[in-house]
């Protein structure tokens, strides 16, 4: 059988843990959800950490079953794990670190080389020196790399980027993507922060106290109105889009999605590059279907699929179809009224700013 | 000053003494103190005060007992006499054994506190990169622990070497097989040979010094003297 499968039970102090999952087999699985709702205790049942009941299955191999007393110890498991802060060991250089988990692969096991770890990574000029030299960033950036030398069949992530400064997020966060490009195995990602999950994830898994809210396409979770994440500030669309054409004359860029054209300012990407965007829901508004005069640029047409509320009264979030492709809208419920809005209505989606991920 | 060749047995006895019994405690109280710092028994705290008790106990306590224990009629006696052993009392190996119990928690408890301080987390790493437990124990635990095992060597042979009480009850007075540094120095004392005692107590006194110098300024004897947990 093909994907991850976890099913895992482990009451905790406030509440019990609860899933029972069928992931992708390939691509990035966030796990999302408020602190303390289960979401690391979920990733080290997975990797045999945390002694849970029930059943862990990656692309057809067992690694648990406790319906037949089944129970692989963490170091018989084919699993890279990268923990939230820098666990690099004190007492070994960066080269010995790498190593340490390399050496216990057989050589025809390994399917992650080590000049493509040390690349992937960009650390290859750190090698000699001793861990603690190294920035927060460079330890993550070592440790996922001593990670994926064990060749993993899943690698497991825990809030790999929740110890970093803004700065040094940023700084990690392209070697993530393209992590999510070039991998082709399954990889579970804890986090709690929205514009990481829009990011990096494929598939969303919402936790709340232990109970899976939701576990579907990223997309899908993310616009869906009775999740709180619709509801988030910072609540947003990711759209997978490539580049069609560069206008030098108004500087602008313009990126083909399934759902039609967007028109961004100009990016230094070639034709035909795969774009990923983010859409946030307060930089989305809606216009009546007719009058075209407006400043903004990317004026989409959308089906109305349904209204949710908002985190404050004032306003109510709109969920859109762009010919197949879903968007959020923040409005005021006064201007929902006034446009006389309703589900299934054909309007305009204008939308005010995108940004391009990494 | 000048030091007798019966001085200079009994400072080659008590480097021999220590040096055997440091080596054995590493190996007897490493075990002890990992399962101290990692098990979740009942038992451990039943252990870890056994395992303490030659810090409060008067030493002549714990040498009565082992003369005891040791002797014809005790359970370690009749023991070493059913494998051949002879009796332990008054011999160098029955000082060995004593010294082990009386130095046992100066070993156990810089160790323990190394082990309890690197938390989990370094072992599950190494789970994750497919070390077993036992090749965790030995290239990430031990290394780890490594200034808890500096501590625990230099206070084991320090502490062995100052012992005074268990010798006397168990060990006697023999010379170049019991005799230690503080044996002899008693016994220059009785003798009323104040100049010659004086040369070994200032030896010894020298000897501490420098030892909790080092323990001091390397670090990592903060909270480990005495400390009864």
């Amino acid at each position: 059988m093909s994907g991850v499968h976890v099913a895992c039970r482990l009451p905790l102090a406030d509440f019990v843990l609860e899933a029972d999952l069928t992931l992708p087999g390939r691509g990035v699985t966030a796990l999302f959800g408020p602190s303390g709702s289960g979401k690391t205790t979920l990733l080290r049942c997975v990797a045999g950490l945390a002694r849970g009941v029930g059943r862990v299955e990656i692309n057809g191999e067992c690694w648990q079953d406790d319906a037949r007393s089944f129970f692989l110890p963490t170091h018989r498991r084919a699993l890279g794990y990268v923990f939230q802060e820098a666990s690099l060991f004190a007492h070994l250089s960066v080269r010995a670190n790498l190593e340490f988990g390399l050496k216990r692969i057989a050589p025809v096991e390994r399917r992650v080389g080590w000049d493509a770890a040390l690349e992937l990574l960009g650390i290859g000029h750190l090698l000699e020196r001793g861990t603690e030299a190294l920035s927060g960033g460079e330890r993550q950036r070592v440790a996922i790399a001593r990670a994926l030398l064990t060749s993993p069949r899943l690698l497991l992530m825990d809030e790999p980027l929740a110890a970093l400064d803004a700065r040094r997020k940023h700084e990690i966060l392209p070697y993530l993507e393209r992590l999510h490009d070039e991998l082709a195995i399954p990889v579970l990602y804890v986090s709690h922060s929205p514009d990481e999950v829009a990011r990096l994830a494929d598939h969303l898994v919402l936790l709340e106290q232990g109970q899976v809210l939701a576990s579907a396409p990223t997309g899908e979770v993310l616009t869906r109105l009775d999740l709180p994440l619709a509801r988030d500030e910072e609540a947003a669309v990711r759209v997978d889009a490539r580049v069609l054409s560069h206008d030098e004359a108004y500087q602008l860029t313009c990126l083909g999605f399934a759902g039609g054209l967007i028109q961004v300012t100009r990016k230094a990407l070639a034709v035909g590059a795969a774009a990923r965007i983010k859409i946030q829901a307060r930089d989305v508004s809606i216009a009546l279907a007719g009058d075209r005069r407006s400043s903004i640029v990317n004026r989409l047409p959308a089906r109305i699929v349904g209204f949710g509320e908002a985190a404050h009264p004032a306003q109510c979030l709109v969920s859109l179809d762009v010919a197949g492709t879903p968007l959020l809208a923040r409005i005021t419920r006064l201007s929902r009224d006034q446009l006389g809005l309703v589900e299934g209505m054909m309007v305009v989606a204008q939308i005010k700013s995108v940004a391009l991920l990494g | 000053m000048h030091l007798s060749a019966d001085d200079w047995s009994a400072i080659r006895l008590t480097l021999e003494l220590a040096s055997i019994v440091t080596v054995l405690l590493l190996i007897i109280g490493t075990p002890i103190a990992w399962w101290l710092a990692r098990s979740r028994s009942r038992l451990r705290g039943v252990v870890g005060a056994i395992v303490s008790l030659p810090i409060v106990l008067p030493p002549t306590v714990l040498g009565f007992y082992l003369l005891v224990l040791m002797g014809p009629q005790g359970a370690i006696g009749r023991f070493t006499d059913a494998v051949g052993l002879g009796r332990l009392p008054f011999t160098f190996t029955g000082l060995v054994v004593a010294s082990i119990l009386y130095s046992l928690p100066f070993v156990v408890q810089p160790v323990q506190n190394a082990f309890m301080a690197m938390g989990d987390r370094p072992l599950e790493v190494a789970a994750t990169l497919r070390a077993s437990p036992l090749r965790t124990f030995f290239t990430v635990a031990l290394p780890l622990a490594r200034p808890g095992f500096i501590t625990a060597a230099i206070l084991g042979f320090a502490h062995t070497v100052g012992e005074f009480g268990v010798v006397l009850m168990i060990g006697g007075n023999i010379p170049d097989k019991t005799r230690v540094i503080s044996m002899q120095i008693y016994n220059h004392v009785e003798a009323l040979e104040y100049g010659q005692a004086h040369g070994l107590a200032a030896l010894l006194l020298g000897f501490s010094f420098v030892v909790l110098l080092a323990l001091y300024t390397v670090g990592g004897a903060r909270n480990t003297l005495g400390a009864g947990r």
